[in-house]
C-alpha cells in the first residue's frame, strides 16, 4: 500500500425502518447532498424523508414506446408495401389495420427495454466495486439491517462528526470505510 | 401480533375473511431475518434426495425430446402423424397449451401488481419462473412444426438472399411478434424483481464461485432508497406493460385460427376465451407445481393456504369463464344459421372425437365446481388433484379446436381421422421433462420466493398490527376499521 487509506465513506446502522425514517429526516435537513438510505426492500415514505425528487423515467418509457410504434410501422410499410410489394386476395399494399398486431408488440418491446436499461443505466447499474462492499456489517442491507451512508464526495463530509451525528440519531453501530 | 390461528389438516388456517381485522399473508411470525434465512437457505444447504430424485426424472424425460427431435428433423415430419386435412397436430396443440400455462405467471406478477393485491408476492417468482420456461417449451414447437427447422429463421423479417420479406397479414407473423415479445418482457420482469434477491445470496455467499456468479447478476445492487426509487418506477410501468401484452399474447395466438376461414375456428369470442383458458390453465399449473414445492422447501408459512384458496378461486372463476365460452360457441353456431357452422359444433360434442370434447368438458367445466366448497378449496389433496384435471382438460380444449375441425371441415370426401404417432406423443412428453428440469434447476439456483417484497408485506403487516394495538389501547376495542386500512394503504 503506497498511499495512505483515505476515509470515503461513514455508514450507520439501524436496527429498524421507522429509526431510519427519522433518522434519514435529520441527515436530508442537515443539508447533506452525497448520501443515501440503504435497505432491504423499499421503505414507503422514505422517499419524501429523504427528499427524492420523481425519477424522470417515465419519460424514457414513453420515448421508447414511441420509437418501437413508429419502427413497427416503418418496417412493415418498407417490408410489405416498398421493397417486396405482397399483393394478396386483392387486398392494398399498405393498410393500417392489418399492422397493428406487430406495431402493438413492438410498442411494448421498446417501452420494456425503455424502463428496464432506463432503471439501470440510471441507478448506474452495472458497478460491480463500491465503497459500501469493504464493510462486514453492509452485508446485511440486503437481508434484515438498514443503513445511511454519508460519501466522501459530500462538502460535509467529516468521518468523525458525521458518525457522531448517526450514532446521536440513533445508529446502533456506526464505521468509517477507508478506500 | 396475531392471536393463534386454527389449523385446517395439519396447516395454519388463515382464510377466515372478518370484517375486524385482515388476516396475515406471512405466517410464523417470520420476521426479515428468517424470511432470508429460509429462503436463501433453499439455495445454500445441501440439495436433498427429493430434489436429486425430481432432477433425475425430468432429465429422463427430456432424454426424450433430446432424441426425438433429432429424430425427426433428420427424417421429416411424416414421422408425425398429420395427414392431409390436419396439417396442424401435436405440435400446435402443444404450443398453445404451453403459451397458455406462460399467461398466470404474468397475472400474478403485473395485473395482480396492478391491483395491489398482496398475496401476490409469496408466489409471483416462482409464477414468473414457470411463464419463462412455459415459453420456451412453447417456442420449440413453431421451430420444429415448420418442417425443414433450418429454415426457422424465415419466420424473422431479416434480410436475405432472396430478396424476400415476410407477410406481415398472416396471424402467424403476428404470433412470432407477439410470443417474442412476451418471452422478452416476461425475461426482463423476473430478472428485474430477482436483481435484489441475488443480492442477498451475493452477500451470504460464502465460496468464491457462489461470490462470482451472484455478484456478476446482481450486477452491483446495494439497496440505497434511490435505486429503490427507480427501481419502483421501473417495476410499477414494465407491470403497466405486460398487462395488455398479456390479454395481447393469447388474443394473437387465437388469430391464428380465427382469422382463418375454418368453421368452428372462425369465431369472434376466440380472444377471451383463449385468455380466460389460458388464465385457468396457468393457474392449475401454478397449483401443480406449488402444492409440492412449499412442502419440499418449508415454505408453509410464507406460501399459506390463503395463498392457494385465493388461487383456486381464480381457477374456479376462470373455469366458469371458459365454460360459458363452450356453451356461447354452441349458441351461436344454432343461431347464426351457418349450416357448417352447425355441423361442425354437433361433430364436436359427437363425431369421432367426441371422447376428446368430453374428456375437456368434464375436467375443465365440471372439476374446478368442486371449489365452491370451501372444504375443497382448502384442502391440498383436492386442488392437486383438480390442478392435474385442469391441465388435461386445456390440453385436450386445444386438441378439439384445432384437430376437430380440420379433420371434419367442408367437403366430406376431404375427411380423414388423425391419429398422433409414437414420436407425436413422445416429443409432448418430452416438453413436459424440458419444463420441470428448468423449473427443478431453478428451485435450488435461485431465489424461490422474492424476498424483498415478502419482507415489504410483513412491515406492512408489523404496522397494520401495531396500528391495531394502539387504537385498541386507546378506545377499547371497537375501532377495527383502522387496522384493515393500515394494511390496505401503499
Amino acid at each position: 500500500m503506497a498511499k495512505e487509506a483515505r476515509p470515503v465513506l461513514v455508514l450507520g446502522e439501524f436496527e429498524d425502518a421507522e429509526t431510519l425514517m427519522s433518522a434519514a429526516e435529520r441527515v436530508r435537513d442537515e443539508g447533506f447532498t452525497h448520501w443515501d438510505c440503504y435497505t432491504p426492500y423499499p421503505v414507503h415514505g422514505l422517499d419524501q424523508k429523504m427528499g427524492i425528487r420523481a425519477t424522470a423515467l417515465p419519460w424514457l418509457v414513453l420515448g421508447g414506446g414511441l420509437t418501437g410504434c413508429t419502427v413497427g410501422f416503418l418496417m412493415q410499410w418498407f417490408m410489405n408495401a416498398v421493397d417486396y410489394k405482397f399483393l394478396i386476395s386483392g387486398k392494398p399494399l399498405w393498410s393500417v389495420p392489418a399492422n397493428i398486431p406487430v406495431s402493438f408488440e413492438l410498442t411494448i418491446l421498446f417501452s420494456a427495454f425503455g424502463a428496464f436499461f432506463g432503471m439501470l443505466a440510471m441507478n448506474g447499474l452495472p458497478r460491480f466495486y463500491r465503497p459500501h462492499f469493504r464493510s462486514e456489517r453492509f452485508r446485511r442491507a440486503t437481508a434484515d439491517r438498514f443503513f445511511i451512508g454519508i460519501e466522501g464526495r459530500d462538502r460535509a463530509f467529516d468521518p468523525q462528526g458525521n458518525q457522531d451525528l448517526l450514532s446521536s440519531l440513533g445508529a446502533s453501530h456506526v464505521e468509517v470505510v477507508e478506500e | 401480533m396475531a392471536e393463534a390461528l386454527a389449523r385446517i389438516g395439519g396447516e395454519l388456517d388463515n382464510t377466515q375473511d372478518r370484517p375486524e381485522r385482515r388476516e396475515e399473508l406471512i405466517l410464523g411470525g417470520l420476521n426479515d431475518t428468517s424470511i432470508t434465512d429460509r429462503v436463501c437457505g433453499i439455495v445454500e444447504t445441501r440439495p436433498t434426495k427429493a430434489w436429486f430424485l425430481a432432477l433425475l426424472m425430468s432429465l429422463s424425460v427430456l432424454g426424450l425430446l433430446g432424441i426425438l427431435v433429432p429424430y425427426l428433423i433428420f427424417t421429416g415430419v411424416g414421422v408425425w402423424g398429420v395427414n392431409n386435412p390436419v396439417g396442424w397436430g401435436y405440435a400446435i396443440v402443444n404450443f398453445v397449451f404451453w403459451v397458455g400455462i406462460g399467461h398466470a405467471g404474468t397475472l400474478i406478477s403485473a395485473i395482480l401488481f396492478l391491483f395491489r393485491q398482496k398475496w401476490r408476492t409469496s408466489i409471483n417468482r416462482a409464477a414468473e419462473a414457470m411463464t419463462i420456461f412455459a415459453v420456451i417449451c412453447a417456442g420449440l414447437f413453431p421451430g420444429i412444426h415448420v418442417g425443414r427447422a433450418w429454415f426457422a429463421y424465415w419466420m424473422f423479417p431479416l434480410p436475405n438472399q432472396m430478396a424476400m420479406w415476410p407477410n406481415f397479414r398472416s396471424p402467424l407473423l403476428w404470433d412470432v411478434f407477439a410470443v417474442g415479445t412476451y418471452f422478452t418482457v416476461s425475461l426482463l420482469f423476473w430478472y428485474m424483481g430477482m436483481i435484489p434477491d441475488l443480492a442477498t445470496l451475493r452477500d451470504r455467499a460464502k465460496n468464491g464461485i457462489r461470490k462470482l456468479a451472484y455478484g456478476a447478476l446482481s450486477m452491483g445492487w446495494t439497496g440505497s432508497n434511490r435505486q429503490w426509487h427507480r427501481y419502483e418506477r421501473a417495476y410499477l410501468l414494465l407491470a403497466a406493460l405486460a398487462t395488455p401484452l398479456v390479454l395481447s399474447v393469447h388474443s394473437v395466438v387465437s388469430f391464428d385460427f380465427a382469422v382463418s376461414q375454418v368453421p368452428g375456428w372462425h369465431t369472434t369470442i376466440f380472444p377471451p376465451y383463449f385468455v380466460a383458458g389460458a388464465i385457468f390453465s396457468g393457474f392449475a399449473m401454478v397449483v401443480t407445481l406449488l402444492v409440492p414445492c412449499r412442502a419440499i422447501f418449508g415454505l408453509k408459512e410464507i406460501i399459506t393456504l390463503r395463498h392457494l384458496e385465493n388461487m383456486n378461486k381464480i381457477i374456479m372463476v376462470t373455469g366458469l369463464m371458459v365454460g360459458y365460452a363452450y356453451a356461447i360457441e354452441f349458441f351461436i353456431a344454432w343461431y347464426g344459421g351457418n349450416p357448417v357452422e352447425k355441423f361442425t359444433f354437433l361433430n364436436r360434442a359427437f363425431g369421432p372425437y367426441d371422447w376428446a370434447y368430453w374428456i375437456m368438458v368434464s375436467c375443465n367445466v365440471i372439476s374446478p365446481q368442486i371449489f365452491w366448497f370451501k372444504k375443497a378449496r382448502t384442502s391440498l389433496v383436492i386442488m392437486f388433484i383438480v390442478s392435474i384435471f385442469v391441465n388435461i382438460g386445456m390440453w385436450f380444449e386445444r386438441f378439439v379446436i384445432t384437430i376437430s375441425s380440420l379433420a371434419n371441415d367442408f367437403v366430406p370426401s376431404a375427411w380423414d381421422y388423425y391419429s398422433p404417432t409414437w414420436v407425436d406423443i413422445g416429443i409432448m412428453i418430452g416438453a413436459f421433462g424440458l419444463f420441470f428440469t428448468l423449473f427443478t434447476l431453478f428451485c435450488r439456483f435461485l431465489p424461490f420466493i422474492a424476498m424483498a417484497e415478502v419482507k415489504a408485506v410483513v412491515a406492512d403487516q408489523e404496522h397494520a398490527a401495531h396500528a391495531a394495538h394502539e387504537s385498541g389501547a386507546a378506545h377499547d376495542s371497537s375501532s377495527g376499521a383502522e387496522p384493515a386500512a393500515a394494511g390496505a394503504a401503499g
